[in-house]
């Protein structure tokens, strides 16, 4: 479903932007602590930047470069990657809807996709473009930008960890879930989502937990 | 040298598929109004989740219990008085890396 005239009073690009601001800061902060891990996991200092590039995606990354740097191989370092980032799938295809253009703009506009920026991005239900483009770009440059300072220049700054950022991830989820939850069905699905990744976590490895919580959305399919 | 590279490599070109498959494969075709009612309720199932992981999340799997929670609980309750996204954001980073200097 295309959007060919949007409402004026709609959100723009810029309005993307200012919204990831807040976690852009710790986006940056584990980029850099990514490429320091990297190449201190013997990735040198241009193969982490072009992984940040490429992949984009910070818990996948970090989890390819520590299985290397354990010597744990190519094999499971690409296998612990891929299942991490499966929830792209299920995530792409709800921003699937709201891209335009040809299929190599809508394919490059859909890399913009991580959790921080499809979670500013929706709006009633649905994606927003323009703010999914804007938070992207912010957090494409806060965290790519990060990883090169981190290969480059080593650990400027403490850990992430003990500034406390860690935290601002959940915190920006718990945020914009409560801004999600209207209606019994959308409540059941976020009860349904925890309810799966905290039952699967103990047993299941890294990813899992997170592409199995998306089964819950199918509590939405029984009407409308 | 070589592993580091195939690795990044199979791991860029294997996201940036998963990424763009919803797009290339639905292109502007308009969903099932069943698919597009589970769609609509990916975003809560997944964001529940992501709390969750983030929070609670061992570095290898499993359940680690530390400042993070601190840091959410703070969270919360700077939502319950309506905070900005900001603020909430702010209020979670700074009680968890207060909890850790006093740890």
């Amino acid at each position: 479903m295309r959007h060919p005239t949007r409402p004026s009073g709609g959100p723009g690009y810029l309005d993307g932007v200012r919204a990831a601001a807040p976690i852009g800061i710790a986006a940056f902060a584990f980029g850099l602590s990514f490429g320091v891990l990297a190449r201190s996991a013997g990735m040198g200092r241009l193969a982490p930047v072009v992984m940040s590039l490429t992949t984009f995606a910070g818990s996948a990354q970090f989890a390819a470069a520590s299985i290397l740097a354990a010597g744990g191989g190519v094999a499971a370092a690409v296998a612990a990657a891929v299942l991490l980032n499966l929830r792209y799938g299920p995530m792409g295809l709800s921003a699937a809807s709201t891209l335009e253009g040809p299929w190599w703009r809508r394919a490059l506009a859909a890399q913009l996709v991580v959790d921080e920026s499809w979670a500013i991005a929706q709006r009633d239900g649905r994606i927003d473009r323009h703010l999914l483009v804007g938070a992207g770009l912010l957090l494409a440059v806060g965290w790519v930008g990060g990883t090169a300072v981190g290969a480059l220049a080593g650990d400027l700054v403490a850990d992430p960890a003990s500034l406390g950022l860690d935290a601002a991830f959940p915190a920006l989820f718990l945020a914009l879930l409560a801004g999600q939850i209207k209606g019994r069905s959308r409540l059941l699905a976020a009860i349904g989502g925890a309810l799966i990744a905290l039952a699967l976590m103990p047993v299941a490895g890294p990813g899992v937990p997170i592409i199995a919580a998306s089964l819950a959305c199918l509590v939405g399919a029984r009407r409308s | 040298m070589t592993a580091v590279w195939v690795t990044v490599a199979a791991v860029g070109l294997a996201t940036m598929a998963i990424k763009a498959a919803g797009t290339l494969l639905v292109g502007d075709r308009t969903l099932p109004p069943r698919a597009q009612g589970a769609l609509e309720h990916l975003a809560p199932a997944l964001l529940a989740a992501l709390v969750v992981s983030q929070a609670l999340g061992g570095s290898g799997g499993g359940f680690a219990v530390d400042a993070r929670l601190a840091g959410l609980a703070a969270a919360a309750v700077a939502l319950v008085f309506r905070a900005p996204l900001l603020l909430v954001v702010t209020v979670a980073a700074a009680t968890a890396a207060l909890v850790r200097a006093l740890a």
